[in-house]
């Protein structure tokens, strides 16, 4: 990978290998002698961000593929097991759903950093094509993963994204088909998704390895943009590269952590823990937040094909940058205009990717529209233009006369807040809620939410009453076994109680001997039983309407919070939306209003998303007896229950909070160190 | 981090780079430790691997089942009058793997053999009623064990294990 190699093997070992093999001096060249340019700042350390990021993701990918089902019938059930009973499996695949977009905000701010420094310029063009490459490759991949736990969104995020494909004249039809290995999306489909999903990590990691490659070729680009030129411009990669990257490797863990610890499921959608059913599409089909801004260009085109061209254009043009941008110097430092410019096409990627978000209408589109035209304006016309046009300022003679005493890290962080804020307030869950003009449910304060949340004991107990004499005549719980209730972190029965609950219900087992089923009284490892032996028979009892599984409806619903609330929320940590939703819908019955068309049968909600839900108001004032002298109210019934429901969903939810509070210690720790240790050794090169 | 320590005395430096390397040691091993963890068995195969109940009364003499618990094969056998006293004259002193046929069945209950029907070998199942000794005949690779399912020959080290059970009736047993 260069040519920097000073290595001299000592040992007789070192010798004989480095005759044979000569991988220590390769990595001593490439990674250890290495000259880094000695003014990089700390943009320069997301590309050993995404690298670790890439090693996470493989990790815990391995990993989760160990508990995974690729079957269309078994797959969102294994990924609710992992969830619930390997161990730390819940964090494992927070870790790794997470760790997609953490991937994707370090590799845009990486991007955009070539971007402001001019990066792509001769001679890093194929540096830079590689790399638009890689990033294609992980826009695949984040798709495909995205599909296998098998939800609502998975399912139609994969039917919208395959479509793509059917805009192509003749062979689009055939062409579909043969991707989806049927006629519609369904377990072939799965099947081949799960494959590609674990083949292509490995493609990225080979195209990482040229990027690498390349980039020890032609060296690193620095913020001034003047080549090195005598040694006093470069510093060896180890230590001082290496404990730069290491800080912002830490730093960037906390970031990281805190979502996986505290919001794990602020960047997800709340539709995609409702199972895959291919008769309903949800409310606001949404892209994950890393692909709004292709999204809104490819919704902006009202021509079916057109909007696939120009979404892969929009990408595809980055790799035409080195040619498209004509001015001869590289940093936008000295370039006045062209950093206005670059700015104001960031804020416009942030706002195609708002709108991305957005329902496609009215005066949406037509912003999409006008900045779709920009995007390609600014690769096509403006970078060309102002190439030839601009007068820039006078470069620095040398790297070692640009330096230092530039004070940027505090000014990163901030830059780095901002913008990661921007990208990640994408994500901003979008529901039907609020958008048939439904009231907003009214936020409550629940126990288990914040940093310390934890479960009231007592309130998970009145609510599993409440569950037991109300709720399971028409609801299952099935991903909840007996056992769960005496497990720590859960409503705190022993053992001895949680089997006598089981006890009470009869579960059918078989194949006996004689080749019958039969039933049974409930043991601890078996799980709640459906109330109904199969959907058609919930339908038929319930008027037509599916009573859905309460197991995880505390994480499958949600309403939009807004701006600027969704971002106050990550900080905050406050992620009850959910249980404010169920709390707010057993309250909301009325009196439908007179202009409303009520369908026979249904009843007026004013929280539900259309308001005419099947299920009859369910619980009512001193329905359910307490024996703890707490409020027998409808008001104390629904959080209770919703409380007991949102255990349910998020057994581990304490566990979580608990190491969450130790890993950001510990990072913070860490970081200090690194800090100081990074300090040290950069004193003697200044 | 190695780079320009010299001086023989520790220095505040020193300190610090030991600290932040042993700092990062411990998070790196701490971090590992979930990834080892999510191998053992999840709490649904632990809940799943409860005693099991199984009753002898269909079993009739001479005649041997097989059920399963925690997975694995569980041989209960009836044995015969010839059966049990084929297992208790042998001394057990000259067998590879020294016990005696009462050190492996119930109190009172000689007529029933429970074993793991797992050859101690590498791990085959054996066939009841074959071999030399009339007890288990492993066909992987010709171990023999006798009606007591202890090792008589072939290259099983030990005798085939008995299960943790106990007798709640005359005909029924709790394994496990």
């Amino acid at each position: 990978m260069s040519g920097h190699s000073t290595y001299l093997p000592q040992s007789g070992f070192a010798k004989w290998l480095e005759a044979r093999l000569p991988i220590f001096s390769f990595v001593h060249g490439s990674f250890v002698a290495y000259p880094s340019p000695r003014n990089l700042n700390y943009w320069w350390t997301f590309g050993g961000i995404l690298s670790l990021m890439l090693v996470v993701q493989l990790l815990t990918g391995i990993v989760l593929v160990m508990h995974y089902t690729p079957h269309a019938d078994m797959a969102f059930k294994s990924v609710e097991a992992l969830m619930r009973d390997v161990n730390y499996g819940w964090l494992l695949r927070y870790l790794h759903s997470n760790g997609a977009s953490m991937f994707f905000v370090a590799v845009y701010i990486h991007m955009f950093r070539g971007l402001y420094y001019g990066s792509y310029k001769a001679p890093r063009e194929v540096l830079w094509i590689l790399g638009v490459i890689i990033y294609l490759l992980m826009m695949a991949t984040g798709f495909l993963g995205y599909t296998l736990p098998w939800g609502q969104m998975s399912y139609w995020g994969a039917t919208v994204i395959t479509n793509f494909f059917s805009a192509f004249p003749f062979i689009g039809e055939p062409l579909v088909t043969w991707l989806w290995g049927g006629y519609a999306i369904g377990n072939p489909t799965l099947q081949r998704f799960f494959s590609l999903h674990y083949l292509l990590p490995f493609v990225i990691v080979g195209a990482v390895v040229l990027h690498v490659w390349a980039l020890h070729v032609v060296g690193q680009n620095n913020p001034a943009g003047v080549e090195p030129r005598t040694a006093k411009d470069t510093v060896p990669f180890t230590p001082h590269a290496v404990t730069k990257d290491a800080v912002g490797m830490s730093l960037f863990l906390l970031f990281y952590c805190w979502f996986v610890f505290y919001t794990p499921n602020f960047l997800g959608h709340a539709d995609n823990y409702i199972p895959a059913n291919p008769g309903v599409t949800p409310a606001h089909i949404v892209p994950e937040w890393y692909y709004l801004p292709f999204y809104a260009i490819l919704r902006a085109i009202p021509n079916k094909l057109m909007g696939v061209i120009a979404l892969f254009a929009s990408i595809g043009i980055l790799a035409f940058l080195p040619w498209l941008d004509t001015s001869k110097v590289r940093s936008a430092r000295y370039r006045p205009i062209y950093r206005q410019l670059f700015w104001i096409f960031v804020a416009v990627c942030l706002g195609l990717g708002w709108l991305g978000a957005k329902p496609a209408e009215g005066g949406y589109v037509l912003a999409a529209r006008v900045l779709t035209i920009y995007y390609f304006a600014h690769f096509l016309i403006i970078m060309p233009l102002v190439g030839k046009l601009e007068k820039t300022r006078p470069l620095p003679n040398s790297i070692s006369e640009d330096i230092l005493g530039r004070k940027t890290v505090a000014a990163m962080l901030v830059a780095f807040a901002v913008f990661a804020a921007g990208l990640v307030g994408f994500a901003a869950p979008a529901s039907a809620a609020g958008e048939h003009g439904a009231p907003v449910p009214p936020s409550l304060s629940w126990s288990f939410a914040g940093p310390f949340g934890k479960f009231d004991k007592a309130q998970l107990q009145r609510g599993f009453k409440i569950y037991k004499e109300v709720c399971a005549g028409c609801h299952g719980l099935g991903y909840v076994a007996f056992r769960n209730l005496a497990e720590p972190g859960g409503p705190g029965y022993s053992e001895a109680q949680a089997a006598a609950v089981a006890a009470e219900y009869n579960i059918k087992d078989g194949p006996n001997d004689a080749g019958d089923m039969f039933e049974r009284p409930g043991r601890l490892a078996d799980a709640f039983p459906s109330p109904f032996p199969n959907d058609n028979a919930a339908r038929a009892a319930n008027g037509g309407a599916l009573p859905p599984d309460l197991s995880i409806i505390a994480k499958a619903r949600t309403y939009e919070r807004g701006f600027p609330w969704f971002l106050i929320d990550i900080v905050t940590q406050y992620q009850e939306q959910g249980p404010n939703y169920v709390t707010a819908l057993l309250q909301g019955y009325e009196d439908a209003p007179g202009d409303f068309n009520l369908p026979a049968g249904a009843n007026y909600n004013k929280y539900f998303p259309g308001h005419a839900i099947g299920m009859p108001q369910p619980l009512s004032d001193g329905q359910v007896t307490y024996e703890d002298g707490s409020p027998q109210t409808l008001e104390q019934y629904a959080k209770d229950v919703t409380a007991f429901l949102m255990w349910t969903a998020e057994p581990h939810l304490e566990a979580r909070k608990r190491l969450g509070l130790q890993v950001m210690i510990f990072l913070l720790v860490l970081s200090g160190l690194l800090y100081f240790t990074k300090k040290r050794v950069w004193a003697s090169a200044h | 981090m190695t780079t320009t320590m010299s001086s023989a005395e520790p220095t505040r430096r020193d300190f610090l780079y030991v600290a932040t390397g042993a700092v990062a040691a411990v998070g790196t091993a701490a971090a590992l430790w979930p990834f080892v963890s999510q191998m053992n068995p999840d709490a649904s195969t632990v809940a799943a691997g409860v005693p099991i109940e199984v009753d002898l009364a269909p079993i009739t003499e001479g005649q041997a089942i097989k059920v399963f618990w925690r997975g694995k094969p569980i041989f209960i056998s009836h044995r015969s009058k010839k059966e049990i006293e084929a297992a208790q004259q042998v001394d057990a002193r000259s067998l590879p793997d020294p016990q005696t046929d009462a050190q492996r069945v119930k109190e009172g209950h000689d007529q029933w053999l429970v074993v793991i029907g797992i050859c101690t070998h590498l791990g085959c199942i054996p066939i009841a009623h074959q071999g030399e000794y009339d007890g288990f005949f492993c066909p992987c690779h010709g171990s023999v064990y006798d009606t007591s399912g202890r090792i008589r020959s072939g290259p099983a080290p030990a005798n085939l294990a008995v299960p943790p059970y106990e007798f709640l009736s005359d005909s029924k047993v709790r394994i496990g």
